[in-house]
């Protein structure tokens, strides 16, 4: 099954930027969670016309399996491009599936500062969270069963389909 | 890698994964966020039986760089001096539910004895034993080389002084022949070189003007004088006179030659001040890489990586 990503991302969009108009600043600080997260947040960066630049999170060294599945050696370092203590952050990645992906960035964004808030926007929320995490946006919700993935593919053309394992 | 005891066993990709892991920590080091949680839990005994200032407080700030717990354990001031074992002093420690054991010691092979030893969960990184290996340093040789010289592909790299005492220099020659340097020269007295050092793969030089010419890296090592056993010197003044680097020895290698030295210097023995504190010299480049490479071994022990 392939999803249309332009579709996805125009709707993205348009959601974010009601959930900006809630939020009390016209300018929040955008966060991409590596990798698929930063290819998404890229465009709704461009396409918001945000001021702010952009910022980067790679949640390796956070994550929560490391004793089991150990370090990815190609870990990209995180950048996060102005002191975040007060702002509100957007914080942006592909798919949204156990939650344990936000969890780790969370822990991370909070060794940088006390945002003012934290709001999350996502392309793909397919369910099946494993902790109490939720997407105030998301571009499309679709209920899997565990044997299936969503994967993103990019940047240049992004492609989303949905992978059957066994 | 359940334990990191020397270089030689290593392949390429292993090394080089090393050396990458270690370019993500460089961030961590120099960045904002100064601490992340990946060992958290984890205790760590650094554990040495000979004098160190860089490898043991390097080691203790990437432990706890990595919120690991650590554990310095000073043999002179411990039970080994009232005639309790090595093995049974890592039982005790090991009773105490150790992760992760860093060992120096002055016989050659105590890093490899624990490891056969110990259990299976635990890993053991070498830190210098004997003359055998030192391998932690060697990779932040290496990392220091390829920050600076960006591959190992055509680079003449010449290690210099007390070969026969030098672990630093074994791990080295082995570490740099798997990332393919393309060249390695030995330059030292024929007293302070061991047996049939060639079958390394090195070129043995006995003169500094020969062997420094065009090279592009320059590794300097200090003169082991609390190991020299009878005479194998006729003074430190001569040494330097034959064998010390200096400004007029480094302007025969390439114009833009590293000069590199695993510390402690002695300064006036194997190398002048004006040279150490050049700007050829990346010797304290050394100590600050140090700290994410050991970090990059640590976590990808802890984490089971191959």
């Amino acid at each position: 099954m392939n999803i249309n990503v332009d579709e996805l991302i125009s709707s993205l969009t348009s959601q974010t930027q009601e959930l900006i108009n809630t939020l009390g600043t016209d300018q929040p600080l955008m966060i991409g969670i590596h990798t698929g997260g930063i290819w998404i947040a890229e465009r709704l960066h461009s396409a918001l016309n945000l001021e702010k630049p952009m910022g980067i999170l790679d949640i390796s060294f956070y994550r929560d399996d490391f004793s089991r599945l150990g370090l990815n050696p190609q870990v990209k370092p995180s950048k996060i491009p102005l002191d975040i203590t007060d702002e509100h952050i957007i914080l942006v990645d592909d798919v949204l599936h156990t939650g344990r992906t936000v969890r780790a960035a969370l822990n991370e964004l909070f060794d940088y500062g006390r945002p003012a808030s934290v709001h999350l926007a996502v392309l793909v929320d397919r369910g099946g969270r494993e902790l109490p995490v939720a997407a105030q946006v998301a571009g499309k919700t679709i209920d899997l069963p565990p044997h299936q993935h969503v994967k993103l593919s990019g940047p240049k053309p992004l492609k989303l389909e949905v992978i059957t394992t066994s | 890698m359940q334990h990191f005891l020397t270089t030689e066993s290593l392949s390429k990709d292993q090394l080089t994964n090393i050396l990458d892991t270690a370019e993500s920590f460089t961030n961590v080091d120099g960045g904002t966020v100064k601490k992340i949680p990946l060992l958290r839990g984890k205790t760590i005994v650094n554990l040495f039986f000979e004098a160190s200032t860089r490898t043991r407080t390097t080691f203790e700030l990437a432990a706890k760089r990595l919120s690991a717990d650590v554990l310095n354990i000073n043999i002179s001031s411990s039970a080994t001096v009232k005639g309790e074992s090595l093995l049974d002093t890592l039982r005790n420690l090991e009773a105490m539910h150790v992760d992760m054991f860093i060992i120096r010691h002055q016989d050659s092979g105590a890093a490899e004895f624990l490891s056969r030893h110990i259990s299976p969960h635990i890993s053991v990184i070498n830190a210098g034993d004997g003359r055998h290996a030192h391998p932690t340093q060697a990779m932040l040789d290496m990392y220091t080389i390829r920050k600076m010289k960006g591959s190992f592909d055509n680079l003449k790299v010449a290690i210099v002084g007390d070969l026969l005492h030098s672990r630093v220099a074994r791990s080295q020659i082995h570490a740099l022949k798997t990332l393919g340097a393309k060249e390695i020269r030995i330059i030292a007295p024929r007293t302070l070189l061991p047996a049939r050092i060639e079958s390394l793969g090195v070129k043995v030089f006995h003169k500094m003007e020969a062997g420094l010419k065009d090279v592009d890296v320059i590794v300097m090592l200090r003169l082991q004088k609390e190991r020299m056993q009878g005479a194998l010197l006729p003074s430190e003044h001569e040494y330097f006179n034959l064998f010390g680097l200096t400004q007029e020895r480094v302007a025969l290698a390439d114009n833009d030659v590293i000069v590199m030295h695993p510390g402690p210097i002695n300064r006036g023995v194997e190398i002048s001040s004006e040279v150490a504190d050049g700007p050829q010299s990346v010797i304290l480049q050394q100590v600050s890489y140090s700290i994410a490479v050991r970090m990059a071994i640590m976590s990808m022990l802890a984490g089971h990586q191959p």
